[in-house]
């Protein structure tokens, strides 16, 4: 019998001798305590939080916990149905009511995880005659949402705006276009040329898709994403999103203005078959996206953060994914997997957590330490931070 | 020449700056095993050839191709399906 996990020794292999050399394992942290947004216990050590996508520090909101409990209490602990069968209770319909109001459109539509959200948009609407201009860059939802569909996929060196225009042009007459563009690619922490990719994208005739998991809350004067901060929204057809973010808690959503676009509820599949969230979820999240509405003072916060970070972990000499601070991620390449899981180790030791990233999820075979951050980390605890990378960074020989 | 034989002789002049390993080609070199190529190498190769020929070759397209003689064939037919 042929075994069919065989094809799996390679990364067997490439993990057990990383391990070997007595590495804590990076993909198999566990938090023993969360104490809150910023600070969990991990191996019984008191551990700063600096990789999660906590970015408006939601999940410990007295509001927002208030709200989740009154739901359990009310509407039990889950639904178990379908959103088109017996899914769909008063929190989901109010949830997607904030997430019209917070993005000022017509529509909105709530999916169990932001993956299924791209999975089941993209599958859906781009048909087999149809083509699909993506980003190499993408996330593997989006690539899984092309992979479920039928379309033609197409995709461009990341953020060229040339190579974008170059494939528009060549699609044959006639047949449907989709570009499908992220605001913040999450691994560096890039932002999209998306004023000028929208441009060229619907010059072409094509409709435009926009993750904007990454930018939600606090980018743009609403924090409505890149798209909203470059002055574009407007021509984005599809902005899709994730409540496990900025929001605090977990599920996707796709917001527009298309005048047909309710008939998804119909036939997307990933939609239709799978249990709605549990209203509990449903309740934190749209309380959580209305107080996000009225965060001004948060964002400037964050943003401060990012920004002193970067300065911060450059002028320590690490090298950084982008430039100049983009979003809240902040992103140290590695020399290689070795030296970044020594790194990330040496980190855990000085109690920082941080993800480390390596291929398939990043690009150009990068190892990274990426660092998010978040609204609720203090000015004293970025200063920690920078002074745990200095330690750590002597420690592993990654800076001198 | 045949229309095919320009082709590959365009195809090998396209390999030739991604050959890092002076890999020596024939219609039955395969891209991945024996060029070695990553992703991204791919990516730049393929608009590369785009540009050349003036097609599309979508990801769909090139999941079928592992060879530089399935690639002939396949700007053969694209060709073919341009001028009909």
């Amino acid at each position: 019998m042929a075994d069919l996990f065989s094809k799996f020794d390679p990364i067997i292999q490439q993990r057990e001798t990383l391990l070997e050399t007595g590495l804590t394992d990076p993909f198999n942290l566990v938090m023993e305590k969360v104490e809150s947004p910023t600070v969990a216990i991990c191996n019984g050590r008191r551990t700063i939080l600096l990789g999660t996508y906590n970015y408006m520090g939601m999940t410990f909101d007295p509001d927002v916990i208030a709200a989740g409990k009154q739901a359990l209490d009310d509407f039990g602990s889950g639904t178990t149905g379908s959103r088109v069968l017996n899914g769909t209770y008063a929190g989901h319909r109010a949830v997607e009511e904030a997430l019209k109001d917070f993005y000022a459109m017509d529509h909105a539509m709530v999916f169990s995880t932001g993956y299924q959200a791209n999975l089941g948009v993209i599958s859906t609407i781009a048909g087999k005659e149809d083509y699909i201009v993506l980003d190499i860059d993408s996330h593997a939802s989006i690539y899984d949402g092309c992979a479920l569909g039928n379309a033609q996929i197409v995709p461009f060196r990341h953020n060229d705006l040339d190579a974008l225009e170059k494939r528009l042009k060549r699609i044959p007459e006639g047949a449907g276009k989709l570009v499908v563009l992220e605001g913040v690619y999450s691994m560096l922490g890039d932002i999209a040329p998306l004023k000028e990719m929208v441009a060229i994208a619907k010059a072409n005739g094509a409709m435009v898709l926009v993750d904007e998991a990454h930018s939600m809350g606090f980018i743009g004067d609403n924090g409505r994403g890149v798209a909203e901060a470059q002055g574009i929204i407007d021509d984005v057809d599809f902005i899709i999103g994730t409540f496990s973010k900025s929001v605090g808690t977990v599920g996707g959503f796709c917001v527009s203005n298309h005048p047909k676009f309710e008939i998804l509820r119909l036939v997307c599949r990933p939609y239709v078959f799978t249990a709605s969230l549990p209203p509990s979820v449903v309740a934190t999240a749209a309380t959580s996206i209305r107080k996000l509405m009225h965060s001004a003072d948060k964002r400037a916060h964050l943003w401060e953060n990012s920004r002193r970070l970067h300065a911060g972990l450059k002028q320590l000499g690490f090298q950084l994914g982008t430039d100049e601070p983009q979003s809240a991620i902040i992103s140290v390449i590695m020399p290689d997997l070795e030296t970044g899981a020594a790194m990330w180790e040496a980190l855990l030791n000085e109690g920082l957590y941080v993800n480390l990233a390596r291929p398939p999820a990043t690009p150009a075979g990068m190892t990274l330490l990426r660092c998010s951050l978040c609204a609720l980390h203090s000015s004293e605890q970025v200063g920690e931070i920078l002074g745990m990378f200095t330690a750590a960074g002597r420690a592993t020989g990654c800076i001198s | 020449m045949s229309d095919r034989q320009q082709t590959y002789a365009k195809v090998l002049g396209l390999i030739e700056p991604f050959n890092k390993k002076g890999v020596a080609i024939t219609e039955g070199t395969r891209f991945a095993q024996d060029l070695e190529w990553d992703s991204l190498t791919v990516l730049d190769f393929v608009a590369n050839v785009e540009d050349e020929f003036d097609v599309l070759i979508s990801m769909n397209m090139q999941a079928e191709i592992e060879t530089v003689g399935q690639l002939v064939d396949a700007l053969e037919r694209l060709a073919a399906a341009r001028g009909s």
